[in-house]
């Protein structure tokens, strides 16, 4: 991942290293962005300051399945609000919340590229289109039972 | 793996770059090859740099991501014989609202979008490119990786490519989750591992973009439409659209239609036509209330300014803009203060909070319009919600702020009476 940029900016790795890092760890914990910082090459502090402002990078555990409801304008209209608050009942959790068995986490996230298969949920990296309550039910479901 | 997200070919369309969706395994450099795949490219071999821009001009390709800049204009503007290196950056962090184009195009086509990339490495004289997809899109991610591992292991990448002595490497890069990140120049900070804040202009991309190299920055339907610009000509191109919009472009059409879906039609097509019936109009005989044109940073169009055809003059024209494709309609049931509500909600979240207009306009916005969908607002709320608006348009760095305070600005000027009725709702309650 280092080599793939100019000489001497290894700087540039730092967002892709930190997000493939999460996946595997979970969450951005202090040691890993010190790790981060050591293999880019750059202060813990830049790492920091990057970490706060992408909003896929965060420092709590989220889940094992990361449950994200799209409600902005295109999924708001055909009823991605109500398959969120639909959502928030079949979890009891809310936003950026993590069920006590920390198998699951919820977020209400912004437009994710799915408009015209609208509403739409993306559950960690899988996406799933036309989402109906009861298709949210099932899929939520097979994830407990397949564990 | 879900069902195909492409729609069923329709008649009305015009497949020109969207034409390999649909072929088995499309996406594979095999299937590419068997159709027409690379041609292009070798033709631009044979071409000089100035003969391809010409092309590219004709063809009055303007870029897809947003802010329609002529193509071949802005690829002049990059100095090929610069003693820096040349980099080539492609813009894959497709978040725009009501935007879905890119995905496809990355998942059925990714090497159309490397044989454009290929044919501007040699424009610019560049001999490395990166790929910045957005964070979300990681099933994409891997597509583009494996087309990329593809593309070295038949020489269509890497050194002396399709044995024309041309050396050239592509890297994918991904986000994080930012839209602002989609702004040329706040892409560039992201790419170089910064927050994604956007840089003052001049001096622009083209001349110091990524690692202050000049670069060469386009959207993945820019590229993707570049092959066949150059395999057919640029009069080709332009002669599907009309004269003063060539081409074709994906309309991701979405919102309250019985087929919404991605389309690929020509520039100039009209509007009314793409509802009734291209996306096979409104559901359950509802009337049309609105239409965001081109991304929900476009100013809204009621129901009575759509009777226009799809291109830029036309739009721009009536105060709005064919922005990124993303054409999301609303029915006449569609709360307006809500919807408006939800555009701020957004902008307030991506908001890069540099500029201080951007960063206070859209929270504030956002407050008033809270107030209002809870049945609070205020009567001089309903002129202050356009003034802030106002205020922000062309005082930030890069345009966040307009792009929230002209959907806004459109809806508190032509929906006035939703908010009316809210705040009737309130005077009744008191």
């Amino acid at each position: 991942m280092l080599k793939c940029y100019p000489p001497g900016r290894t700087r540039s790795a730092v967002v892709p290293m930190l997000i493939y890092a999460q996946d595997e760890t979970g969450a951005v914990t202090q040691e890993l962005i010190e790790e981060v910082a050591k293999r880019c090459g750059v202060e813990p502090l830049q790492v920091e300051e990057v970490v706060g402002y992408y909003s896929m990078l965060h420092r709590k555990p989220m889940g094992k399945y990361h449950v994200q409801v799209c409600t902005n304008i295109s999924c708001l209209l055909v009823g991605g609000e109500e398959l969120y608050e639909h959502a928030k009942k079949k979890l009891g959790i809310g936003h950026r919340e993590v069920t006590p068995d920390g198998q699951f986490s919820l977020e209400e996230v912004e437009c994710m590229g799915a408009c015209s298969w609208a509403p739409a949920v993306e559950i960690n990296y899988d996406f799933h289109h036309f989402v109906t309550a009861e298709q949210l039910d099932q899929l939520i479901d097979d994830l407990r039972k397949a564990h | 793996m879900p069902k195909k997200l492409y729609n069923e070919p329709s008649p009305l369309e015009t497949r020109i770059v969207s034409k390999r969706f649909g072929l088995e395994n499309s996406e594979s450099i095999e299937v590419y090859l068997a159709n027409e795949g690379f041609a292009a490219f070798k033709k631009a071999k044979e071409m000089t740099r100035e003969a391809i821009i010409d092309e590219v001009k004709l063809s009055s390709l303007r870029g897809r991501g947003g802010a329609g800049f002529p193509t071949g204009l802005k690829w002049s503007f990059v100095p090929h014989t610069s003693p820096k290196p040349r980099v080539i950056v492609v813009n894959a962090d497709e978040s725009e609202p009501g935007t879905c184009k890119d995905r496809l195009l990355m998942e059925y086509d990714p090497h159309q979008m490397i044989e454009g990339i290929l044919i501007a490495s040699l424009v610019v004289e560049a001999h490395v490119g990166y790929v910045y997809v957005r964070g979300e899109y990681r099933y994409l991610i891997e597509v583009i990786d494996r087309a990329i591992a593809e593309a070295y292991a038949k020489g269509y990448l890497g050194k002396n490519i399709a044995g024309t002595g041309w050396d050239f490497d592509l890297y994918t890069h991904s986000g994080a989750g930012a839209y602002e990140c989609g702004e040329e120049t706040a892409l560039l900070d992201s790419l170089e591992g910064k927050r994604g804040i956007p840089r003052m202009k001049p001096p622009f991309p083209a001349v110091a973009g990524a690692w202050a190299l000049p670069t060469l920055l386009n959207n993945v339907e820019t590229f993707s439409a570049i092959p066949p610009i150059i395999r057919d000509g640029g009069k080709a191109f332009l002669d599907l659209g009309i004269p003063k919009a060539g081409g074709t472009r994906l309309v991701c059409i979405s919102g309250h239609v019985n087929k919404p879906g991605v389309y690929e039609l020509p520039l100039g097509y009209p509007m009314m036509k793409a509802i009734n019936e291209v996306a096979g109009g409104i559901p359950n005989g509802k009337k049309l209330k609105a239409v965001v044109p081109g991304g929900s940073s476009c100013p809204l169009l009621k129901a009575d300014e759509c009777d226009i055809n799809m291109d830029y003059d036309s739009l721009a024209k009536i105060g709005s803009m064919l922005g990124s494709g993303g054409m999301v309609v609303l029915d006449e049931t569609t709360d307006m203060v809500k919807f408006a509500l939800r555009i701020m909600r957004f902008y307030a979240h991506e908001s890069c909070g540099w500029c201080i207009p951007c960063r206070e306009g859209t929270t504030w916005l956002k407050k008033i319009l809270e107030r209002f969908n809870a049945g609070h607002g205020r009567h001089e709320d309903i002129a202050l919600l356009g003034e802030l608006s106002k205020n922000m348009l062309g005082r930030t760095f890069c345009a966040l702020g307009d792009a929230a305070a002209l959907p806004t600005i459109s809806i508190v000027e032509k929906f006035a009476e939703d908010f009316e009725k809210r705040l009737s709702r309130e005077l009744v309650a008191v």
